[in-house]
């Protein structure tokens, strides 16, 4: 009998060497005459373990990790593929504590299945969701993800039920599902690991938003930077067609649903949904001035229901397991969990998902395990380029919308970036308005300009040119942009800045010739 | 920021298309132009059969969707991965974004720039290889990343750049 054998194939582990891994043990299994199957998983989200291999055995999967190309043929000596013990033998996977400890619900089969294997889908509790949505009317669907309390996950945190509920009142001859998986923001890669780990799940979370509002068409509209999800998704598109899941007959329902999965080209702005909505439609990405509401004129002018991947991705298990079973995690007004990822400079970065409610602090270091460098952990930027940044006095906030607003922070996707003490404030600042006048959708001043003026007002205070008038510019300058902007993109911009200005005023101090503005402050 | 890339006077009119060029792009207007909202699709499978998309085959894009050129030249300057100029035999992509930033990314592109020579969209003289800047590549946890052709590759340290380099440059 073969031994099944894993080895994610998600971009991210293939990006530290998985795909060599994966060749390596299936020539070692050849020459030793070891019959294996291989499976490409995707991955578990503990990137400092990747590559992890994992071995089903009687008594469960057990993995190993970090494996190199290197490491395989002793993993072979040591027995591997009865679980046998080796230096990179981490037990079973479920055990491993970092794993342990989080509540999986959108990602619980993320890692666990090949990705594109339907059968594996459905073992794993696929399509209950959907077959549940199936016997409903739109309007017990609708009611179902408002009493969830779940909202959306791509930003700016709205109840989606109450959006779904407008595009199901609105009257139109067609109406649209789209998917926003832009994911431009720094720091975050959870849509990326539903598309290269689970991508069926938001094939289910689309077609229920398809079937609760009365949308026949759905299209996702994906990053340019992932063509790995784009195949992969591409592939699982034509599967779940071919399989009746999508097309004229959902599940042998009687009910249409199609999808289609197109390439954004590599502008953070087309984030954003409106010009989201304009770059689907084959033009450039501006943003278009709300109202009218996507929910009413999106689209080709249609009823349009555009999410998140994950507020998507969530949807399934809420329909087949009750709102009120969402409903019970979380805390306050953040209801259900958040799929959290730990970036930049940690010890063990990943993708954690936690119910709301856990403080930055747990993750930081119970999870994250501290620094990558083993210095200390000096600022957090949570939420993207445009979130703040913040400093260790905060790392007590629990991960909740309003918590974080009360900060005038936010949690945006999840994303968590760290930096140790070497981080120069000023600089970051100085790329929040970079970053912005890059990305600028141009249709504003405040934000086409200011994020310009800002950078070289930025670059006159480090040259300590004027510095309290160009601190004084700099406050107000960001002042125009919050609230003087069309979008977040300039309206958020300066959250970044300020909360570096704020929390670290010594990196703004006049610096010693040569130092670096934490070894400026120190002296 | 100055380009190393060559540039025609602006009324020049572009280079004609290679018979190859003309086939790419009739092919993709031929498959795409019917989809709603085709431009984009469009742009990608002339870039992803050529490597860019050339200046004269913007016309002919017009003419198939029914926009004036100024409307298809407007998209294609919109977006950062479009491309007007032929990159070299190999792209690299460096993140620039703030989790590759934690962990050494600025180092890391001051390295590559000098290394090669070339400053961010330019391709070395050898014809081996374009460096583009990217916004985060979706492995912040394995930081600091950068995307060789259609590979991602994470926690890149100096060796393992010249590494890189010293492979596509061979
Ligand atoms: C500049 C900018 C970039 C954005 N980028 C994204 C993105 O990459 N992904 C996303 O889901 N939402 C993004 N958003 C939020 C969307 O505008 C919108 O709120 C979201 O797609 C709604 O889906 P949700 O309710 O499921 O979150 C962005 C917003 C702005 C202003
Ligand atoms: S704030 Fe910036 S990105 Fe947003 S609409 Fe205005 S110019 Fe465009
Ligand atoms: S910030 Fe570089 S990969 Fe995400």
């Amino acid at each position: 009998m073969s031994v099944t054998v894993y080895v994610p194939g998600d971009s991210s582990a293939l990006a530290v060497g998985a795909g060599r891994v994966a060749r390596a043990i299936a020539a070692q299994a050849e020459s030793r005459g070891l019959p294996v199957e291989l499976v490409r998983n995707g991955s578990r989200g503990a990137y400092w373990l990747e590559p992890l291999v994992e071995v089903a055995t009687p008594a469960g999967r057990i993995a190993y990790g970090p494996v190199r190309e290197a490491d395989v043929s002793s993993l072979f000596d040591a027995g591997f593929l009865d679980g046998g013990d080796h230096a990179l033998a981490l037990g079973a996977t479920d055990d491993i504590p970092w794993f342990a400890n989080q509540e999986r619900l959108c990602f619980r089969r993320v890692g666990l299945i090949d990705p594109l294997d339907l059968d594996a889908y459905a073992a794993h509790g696929g399509w209950a969701g959907l077959d549940a949505a199936l016997g409903m009317t739109g309007a017990d669907i609708v009611k179902a993800v408002t009493d969830s309390g779940l909202r959306g996950r791509g930003g700016a945190a709205f109840p989606t039920g109450i959006k779904w509920n407008t595009v199901l009142g609105a009257q139109a001859d067609r109406k649209y599902i789209v998917c926003n998986a832009d994911e431009g923001d720094s720091g975050t890669f959870s849509d990326r690991m539903i598309f290269e780990g689970d991508p069926y799940l938001l094939v289910e979370g689309m077609a229920i938003a398809g079937i609760a509002v009365g949308a026949t068409m759905g299209y996702v509209y994906l990053r340019s930077e992932y063509p790995h999800a784009f195949r992969l998704f591409r592939e699982a598109i034509e599967r779940a067609t071919a399989a009746g899941i999508l097309g004229a007959d959902v599940r042998g329902s009687g009910r249409t649903f199609d999808l289609e999965v197109r390439l954004g080209a590599g502008a953070y702005i087309c984030g954003e949904e409106t010009s989201l909505l304009e770059s689907l439609e084959g033009k450039r990405g501006q943003v278009r001035f709300k109202p009218p509401l996507p929910a009413l004129k999106g689209l080709f002018g249609k009823p349009t229901v555009i999410n998140n991947v994950i507020s998507f991705a969530s949807v399934p298990d809420i329909l087949a397991r009750g709102a009120a079973w969402y409903r019970d995690y979380g805390v306050g007004r953040s209801r259900g969990t958040l799929p959290i990822q730990l970036g930049g400079n940690l010890k063990r970065g990943g993708l954690v998902e936690k119910a709301f409610g856990v403080t930055l602090r747990e993750l930081l270091y119970d999870w994250g395990g501290g620094s990558a460098s083993g210095r200390p952990i000096r600022a957090v930027q949570v939420g993207g380029p445009l979130g703040a940044y913040l400093p260790e006095s905060q790392f007590d906030t629990p991960l909740d919308y309003e918590a974080f607003a009360a900060l005038s922070a936010m949690l945006g996707h999840g994303g968590i970036v760290a930096f140790d003490d070497s981080v120069d404030m000023l600089e970051q600042a100085r790329f929040a308005m970079a970053f912005c006048a890059i990305e600028s959708c141009g249709k504003c001043t405040p934000c086409r300009i200011g994020s310009t003026r800002g950078v070289e007002v930025v670059d006159r205070i480090r040259a300590s040119l004027d510095r309290e008038k160009n601190l004084a510019l700099l406050r107000s300058l960001s002042d125009t942009m919050l609230n003087g902007s069309l979008c977040a993109l300039g309206g958020l911009t300066p959250y970044p800045v300020l909360s570096a200005l704020n929390h670290f005023p010594e990196d703004f101090a006049p610096r010693v010739a040569g130092a670096s503005a934490s070894e400026a402050a120190r002296a | 920021m100055s380009l190393a890339v060559p540039r025609s006077a602006p009324d020049a009119p572009p280079p004609p298309l290679s018979d190859d060029a003309r086939r790419v792009v009739a092919d993709a207007l031929e498959r795409l132009a019917e989809l709603p909202g085709a431009l984009l699709p469009i742009l990608h499978a002339i870039q992803d059969g050529l490597g860019h998309v050339p200046p004269a085959a913007v016309p002919l894009i017009a003419e198939a969707l029914n926009l004036s050129r100024a409307e298809v030249h407007g998209v294609i300057s919109f977006y950062h991965h479009f491309r007007t100029v032929a990159p070299g035999r190999h792209v690299l992509r460096l993140c620039r974004a703030e989790a590759c930033q934690a962990m050494g990314a600025r180092a890391l592109e001051a390295r590559l720039l000098e290394r090669t020579g070339v400053d961010f969209h330019g391709t070395t003289a050898d014809g081996a290889l374009t460096i583009e800047p990217v916004y985060c590549l979706g492995n912040c946890a394995c930081a600091p990343s950068l995307m060789l052709d259609d590979e991602v590759h994470g926690r890149v340290d100096a060796d393992a750049l010249d590494a890189l380099l010293d492979e596509v440059r061979r």
